[in-house]
């Protein structure tokens, strides 16, 4: 199976061939590289920018206006809080302009810990993101929902902020991308680029079949009926073992993935919470104005009287930084353990 | 700060035909009226805050007249700043979106009552919405371009801003972004420069001497020119704007502009006194000249004064946009 950088290529790859995507920028994103994540390796319309976020996010702002296509990359969401204000223009020329124009483009960036990034390469956006209205923010926990995630991301007329998390950037999917051939070796072959002088190396792409996620629409990844769990990006997979696990305990957890961060599909956690009765928001941001802390807030809202315990949050620490030493970012951000424990806690909480 | 290259050409000969003369002339008096009007709007409380161009029409009607006026690559972009009146006169815009927006009315054809006066904003012609932040659009500007270069034909993408405001890294993006070499794009990087920022004089601040100079470090062609002149702005911009047409490479021109009102009604809006009116000093030649009377100037401008007070009223008794709009255009729907 695919990994997520490879299933965000051959998506990629798939855009530019059938979806009109025009330019696939950001710094080191074009040959020989292909992004530092491989993201972006052996696509005919990548090309490398000067290393300036807001030139980056003007340029796909210029693009879109003029009828092209971009896809932008921010190489770690840490690098894009200098670009807020380009962002919440992008966000706002609709609106702000009663309609006259839109913006068709997409902003991907790596985000999130889980690969000992340190200080300035483990921040999460989602927080961020979700405060800027007029995009529509995406961020996949697997291959085959990130290669589906980016196709309608290209196919949108508005701002799309793509959002990957770097965890899982490098881990393979349990169901194969549509058109993916069946030996993982074979498709490595295909379409990573070799070590080494890639001057000559020209990809050779799989038939890929057209397989929209489609925005907004979140998905249950498993059924349970004592416990919703609600999740998105590096923590989803966590949750999604935490309930297989404590299924032998007895408690039976339903996981969801919201796939979408906005427009979010409240009415598939509504659903879930109703029946349930008891909820835990899992995410890495930092806790205090977490988007999380917005699901609970309309959780109580709308569902009170349904629910059996208070909803719970569980995410990153409010510290300034995810510390290098693994101690630091174990003890910042939710990891397994962290995870199990409170779905436990809040399956067996009694008022 | 030493006294600025001006490199102007000849005062004592007109060196366009007359009738060019006087639509320009035409268009100043019409953009500075308009600017008028909205000031005098904004002191009688039919809108919150004032910000316009009245002392750069000299430069900014030449500009809006060898536009090459569209929509798409094609044709060029404006992306503006929010002194840009005199432009969207001279491409013949109606005066009377600019008194809708002032008063915030739902029929403000460039927000819907959304935005400030002055923030324009037309897809049908390649007006890319002005926004407030400082400076911003020098980094969209190059996007423009390059889909203008891969398109081919000879639109070109130009950017307008202030002097102060080349200070924030967006103008360094637009230089690094535009002159990439072997990516080149077609753009005319415009600096308007009035020698101030709202309270801020240039000199405390600016240690090039000239603006445009920072573009020769990009390999850019670049120029300071008397921007109050408008036959020395219609020549300078004609000369910029087909050499960026044609070798579909940057250039960063520099006029030098005055500010008659002060920075915006934060600042009072008032005349100042002390900065050389552009539109005096042309009256004066075309008077001068044989072009037109004093008479017929001064008619001119009373017509376009009545005219303005008419707008004015019809436009107060508009409509605002309804509360439920608010959520309006929040995403574009495919249609
Ligand atoms: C990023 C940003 N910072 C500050 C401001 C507040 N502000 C509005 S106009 C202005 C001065 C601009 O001066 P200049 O760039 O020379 O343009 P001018 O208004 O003189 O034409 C400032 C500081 C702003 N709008 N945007």
């Amino acid at each position: 199976m695919a990994n997520m950088a490879q299933a965000v290529r051959m998506a990629l790859h798939y855009a530019e061939e059938h979806l009109g995507v025009t330019d696939i920028f950001g710094e080191d994103v074009g040959a020989p590289l292909g992004g530092v994540f491989t993201a972006t390796q052996g696509l005919k319309t990548a090309w490398n920018s000067p290393l300036d976020e807001r030139g980056i996010i003007g340029m796909a702002i210029g693009l879109a206006m003029a009828g092209s296509k971009p896809v932008a990359e921010i190489q770690f969401a840490d690098y894009i809080f200098n670009t807020i204000d380009l962002l919440k223009i992008a966000g706002n020329t609709c609106w702000a302009t009663n309609g006259d124009w839109n913006l068709p483009m997409v902003v991907k960036t790596p985000v999130g810990s889980g690969i000992r990034g340190s200080i300035y390469h483990s921040h999460s956006f989602d927080a961020t993101a979700t405060h800027i209205p007029g995009w529509k923010i995406v961020i996949p926990s697997n291959p085959l929902d990130a290669y589906g995630l980016m196709i309608s991301a290209c196919q949108e007329i508005n701002p799309v902020m793509y959002l990957e998390p770097k965890a899982l950037l490098r881990i393979k999917g349990e169901e194969r991308i549509p058109g993916e051939p069946e030996d993982d070796k074979l498709l490595s072959k295909m379409i990573d680029a070799p070590l080494g002088d890639r001057s000559q190396w020209k990809p050779q792409w799989p038939q890929l079949e057209a397989y929209a996620v489609p925005i907004g629409k979140g998905k249950v990844v498993r059924a349970g009926s004592q416990v919703t769990v609600v999740s998105y990006g590096r923590t989803l997979p966590l949750c999604k073992k935490a309930a297989d696990d404590l299924a032998a305990e007895g408690v039976d957890a339903e996981v969801i993935d919201m796939r979408t961060l906005w427009p979010y599909d409240w009415e598939l956690i509504k659903g879930s919470v109703e029946k349930t009765g008891r909820v835990l928001y899992v995410n890495e941001d930092t806790e205090v104005t977490n988007f999380g802390e917005h699901l609970v807030r309309r959780t109580v809202e709308e569902l009170f009287y349904k629910l059996m315990a208070p909803p719970r949050l569980l995410a990153g620490k409010f510290v300034p930084g995810i510390g290098l030493a693994d101690t630091l970012e174990m003890a910042s951000v939710p990891q397994q353990g962290d995870v199990t424990a409170a779905i436990r806690s809040l399956a067996s909480e009694q008022p | 700060m030493p006294k600025p290259r001006l490199l102007n050409r000849d005062e004592d000969s007109l060196p366009l035909d007359r009738e060019l003369l006087v639509r320009m002339h035409d268009l100043m008096v019409k953009a500075r009226v308009l600017e008028e009007r909205l000031i005098q709007m904004y002191k009688q409380g039919h809108g919150y805050f004032w910000i316009g161009g009245p002392g750069e029409e000299a430069f900014n009607v030449p500009l809006g007249l060898l536009m090459k006026k569209g929509q798409g690559p094609a044709y060029d972009y404006l992306h503006a700043h929010y002194r840009q009146s005199a432009t969207m006169m001279a491409l013949g815009e109606d005066p009377i979106g600019a008194l809708r927006q002032m008063k915030n009315v739902a029929a403000d054809p460039y927000s819907g009552g959304r935005n400030f006066a002055g923030h324009f904003s037309k897809r049908e012609w390649n007006i890319a919405p002005v926004s407030s932040p400082i400076e911003v659009q020098y980094a969209m500007a190059p996007g423009t371009a390059l889909a203008q270069k891969r398109h081919g034909g000879d639109g070109i993408s130009i950017v307008t801003g202030g002097d102060a405001g080349t200070a924030e890294g967006d103008f360094a993006s637009c230089l690094v972004w535009s002159s990439r070499p072997g990516n080149e794009l077609p753009i005319l990087i415009i600096v308007t420069n009035n020698k101030w920022g709202i309270s801020t004089p240039g000199e405390t601040q600016h240690g090039e001497t000239h603006i445009a100079d920072r573009g020769k470090a990009f390999n850019i062609r670049t120029k300071t020119i008397d921007g109050n002149d408008p036959i020395n702005s219609y020549l300078e911009l004609k000369e910029a704007m087909e050499y960026v047409r044609k070798e579909r490479k940057p250039f960063l021109l520099e006029a030098m502009v005055s500010r008659l009102y002060g920075h915006s009604s934060a600042s009072g809006a008032n005349f100042v006194g002390n900065e050389q009116d552009c539109l005096a000093v042309f009256e004066e030649r075309l008077e001068k000249h044989g072009i037109l009377t004093r008479k017929e100037m001064d008619e001119l401008r009373n017509r376009y004064t009545e005219d303005m007070a008419a707008m004015a009223r019809q436009v107060r008794e508009e409509p605002l946009p309804a509360p439920e709009t608010i959520w309006n255009h929040i995403f574009a729907e495919r249609k």
